[in-house]
């Protein structure tokens, strides 16, 4: 699937020379070989950052909350991030000149990827001290939404008063794109979520205490103040980062932690969280697939797929997990 | 402390919680201690506070004031969850939702406290875990999954993962709720003998009065007002009237002779019993439901036989072969008395 996504893409390029650049054979188009090399292997890389990352958040948000509906976006990360992309494009076209703006490009700018992180990190801190109040696990999750709404709605109130220009740039972003990411981007975009992903698998046996609630998991020697604050930094990192860099990509999060668990039959984190990445990854691949539409010369942002391929894949495995529980 | 028996002592505990900026006082002062391989049941009646006082004790939730020494540490254990882990395991009425889990995998979640850093098993792990399934009688069922449990079946695992947990200390809260009798009595039963043969302290919360009194060696009473708590061995505690001053309402009366509780409505109406076991006992029972008074002479009066009973009255004598002729005939001529009047 991997290897698929770069072979496809908006211009055509022969399986064997893709192949032939891959593998450094010299003696191929010039043109496919920067299109490959520069522009379609990131944008696989990210693809799999994206996959694992958003899936394991989400799949820690869920155990923490023990909800199947909580995702990253419910904490507010996802919102935070946007508001700190928002700020920069919508905010910096009317400080700066419009030009400059242009310049800096859409996602390949550093500092809305800067902006982004430090908008994920700042509702971030909001909710962890609220949290350090709150000893209810499912007012932490009201919390998180009222913080996430609030956000959203200074934005769009920012929006309300932007140019048309700005709020088409920034509604691009939203729609969610694999492919701004390159060069040392990639690099640090996957080190944070492989220091994301990591914290989380340490966190594996936490999160299996969690399953029984906080009281259980208390009294089986889980600090809970603590275990919320690692679970939370995990996430905000993971979500924080991969929104910032690719946009707001939904339903990863709440729908593959769902398909692991039915597909592994367990609820195991040391298990679910290998899996999650699996699973988030092809996911996310193959919606990168079809978003590219083969054979055609476009391709639609990921972000309307993923939904699109996701919510019935859903449904389909719930459905036929279901029957043969009852009839197995 | 002095006792290495004792395993957790509490010294002038107040059990309760804060709203707002004022604390609110659910149970106590109360000093009370609890011994290596002693089964102590706390009673009370709705709300007074044995979850909040069962929560405390288990470092839940802190003491608004005085302190609890587990294993004479002085208190220290209950500021840090991982070493009271290893002291205190709970079984509580929290919903277990992740049907996913298996019976295994949840039981083995009781080695928490002694797995390591991402929650792999050595072998006494394993052998402690499956101990813990045997005595609880559930190792036949390792591979299923939580959500296909009945009620009785996932109390014995949740049973099950304290019991892995390995600790000194077992804190139950309601553990036979929602349970049929016979797995009331199974739970409780087992509750008695885990505490003879292991030497743990085990605390729990139950309305089953009559189970209690038959199992636990210790009986805390806990008075819905003032807080205040009554402790001693269950048999004293009956003779001594506590039980009685402790439950008996309005409508409801505590019976010494049978440990048990009768509705009693008013009691106006007297009647003597004359017989002797089962037929005497149960012949009892119907006649406190119908709301007399039954006392070993008085007019009218009863003798129970094996199976057929002789009612005697001013007027004379009268047989039935069933209970529920006996009762038919009391309710008519009560009746007709009342005509007369």
């Amino acid at each position: 699937m991997f290897f698929l996504d770069i072979a496809l893409g908006p211009v055509r390029i022969p399986l064997k020379s893709v192949v032939r650049i891959i593998l450094s054979l010299p003696g191929e188009d010039n043109t496919w070989h920067y299109i490959v090399s520069q522009i379609r292997i990131p944008k696989a890389c990210t693809a799999v950052i994206a996959g694992c990352g958003l899936s394991v958040s989400g799949l820690q948000m869920q155990t923490l909350f023990r909800n199947p509906l909580a995702e990253p976006s419910v904490l507010g990360v996802t919102a935070g991030a946007s508001l700190g992309v928002a700020a920069i494009m919508l905010g910096g076209g009317s400080i700066v000149t419009l030009y400059t703006i242009r310049e800096l490009g859409i996602s390949g700018s550093w500092l809305i990827t800067l902006a982004g992180c430090l908008g994920a990190a700042g509702v971030m801190l909001l909710v962890i001290m609220i949290s350090r109040k709150v000893r209810d696990n499912i007012m932490m999750l009201i919390i998180g939404v009222m913080v996430s709404t609030a956000t959203l709605s200074i934005i769009s109130i920012w929006q309300y008063f932007s140019d048309a220009e700005l709020i088409k740039d920034y509604l691009l972003w939203t729609f969610g794109s694999l492919g701004g990411v390159t060069g040392t981007q990639l690099y640090i975009l996957g080190g944070v979520t492989l220091t994301g992903l990591i914290l989380s698998f340490l966190s594996s046996k936490m999160l299996d205490a969690l399953l029984l609630g906080d009281n259980y998991a208390q009294s089986m020697g889980v600090t809970i103040h603590r275990a919320r604050v690692i679970i939370i930094c995990s996430t905000s990192l993971l979500a924080g980062s991969i929104t910032a860099f690719c946009g707001p990509i939904g339903f990863i999060g709440i729908a593959v932690p769902q398909i692991a668990r039915s597909v592994f039959s367990t609820s195991s984190h040391r298990i679910l969280i290998p899996a999650c990445c699996l699973i988030g990854t092809a996911l996310i691949l193959l919606c990168d697939l079809i978003g590219q539409l083969p054979g055609s010369q476009t391709a639609l942002p990921i972000n309307i797929i993923t939904a699109l391929v996701g919510a019935p894949m859903v449904i389909w495995i719930i459905l036929s997990k279901n029957k043969l529980s009852i009839y197995g | 402390m002095s006792d290495p028996q004792t395993l957790l002592t509490t010294h002038q505990l107040v059990a309760g919680y804060h709203v707002g900026g004022r604390s609110i006082t659910i149970a106590g002062p109360l000093s009370v201690s609890m011994q290596a391989g002693q089964m102590i049941c706390l009673l009370g009646p709705n709300g007074a506070g044995k979850s909040t006082l069962m929560r405390t004790l288990s470092g839940l939730q802190p003491a608004l004031e005085g302190n609890i020494d587990i294993l004479g540490d002085g208190g220290a254990s209950l500021r840090s969850p991982g070493r009271l882990a290893r002291k205190i395991s709970l079984v509580l009425t929290d919903p277990i939702r992740h049907s996913n889990l298996s019976v295994y995998s949840l039981v083995a979640l009781g080695r928490y406290p002694y797995s390591g850093w991402l929650g792999t098993l050595n072998e006494e792990d394993r052998r402690i875990i499956t101990w813990a399934m045997e005595v609880t009688g559930i190792g036949t069922y390792a591979e299923r999954k939580v959500g296909t449990l009945s009620d009785g079946e996932r109390q014995k695992v949740m049973l099950a993962r304290a019991l892995a947990q390995d600790t000194p200390l077992m804190m139950l809260d309601e553990p036979t709720a929602h349970l049929d009798l016979p797995s009331r009595i199974q739970i409780m039963q087992l509750l008695h003998k885990l505490a003879r043969t292991t030497q743990k302290a085990i605390l729990l919360s139950t309305h089953e009065l009559d189970l209690a009194l038959q199992v636990a060696d210790e009986v805390w009473l806990l008075q819905k007002a003032g807080g205040r708590l009554e402790k001693g061995v269950p048999e004293d505690l009956v003779l001594n009237g506590t039980f009685e001053a402790v439950f008996d309402k309005e409508g409801i009366h505590f019976d010494k002779d049978t440990g048990s509780f009768h509705i009693h409505a008013g009691n106006s109406k007297r009647i003597g019993l004359a017989g002797e076991g089962a037929a005497a006992f149960w012949t009892k029972r119907a006649l406190q439901r119908e709301g007399f008074e039954v006392t070993i002479q008085d007019q009218p009066s009863i003798t129970a036989h094996k199976s057929s009973w002789t009612l005697t009255t001013a007027s004379g004598g009268q047989s039935f072969t069933s209970m529920a002729a006996l009762l038919q005939a009391l309710r008519t001529s009560i009746i007709s008395h009342e005509d007369i009047h």
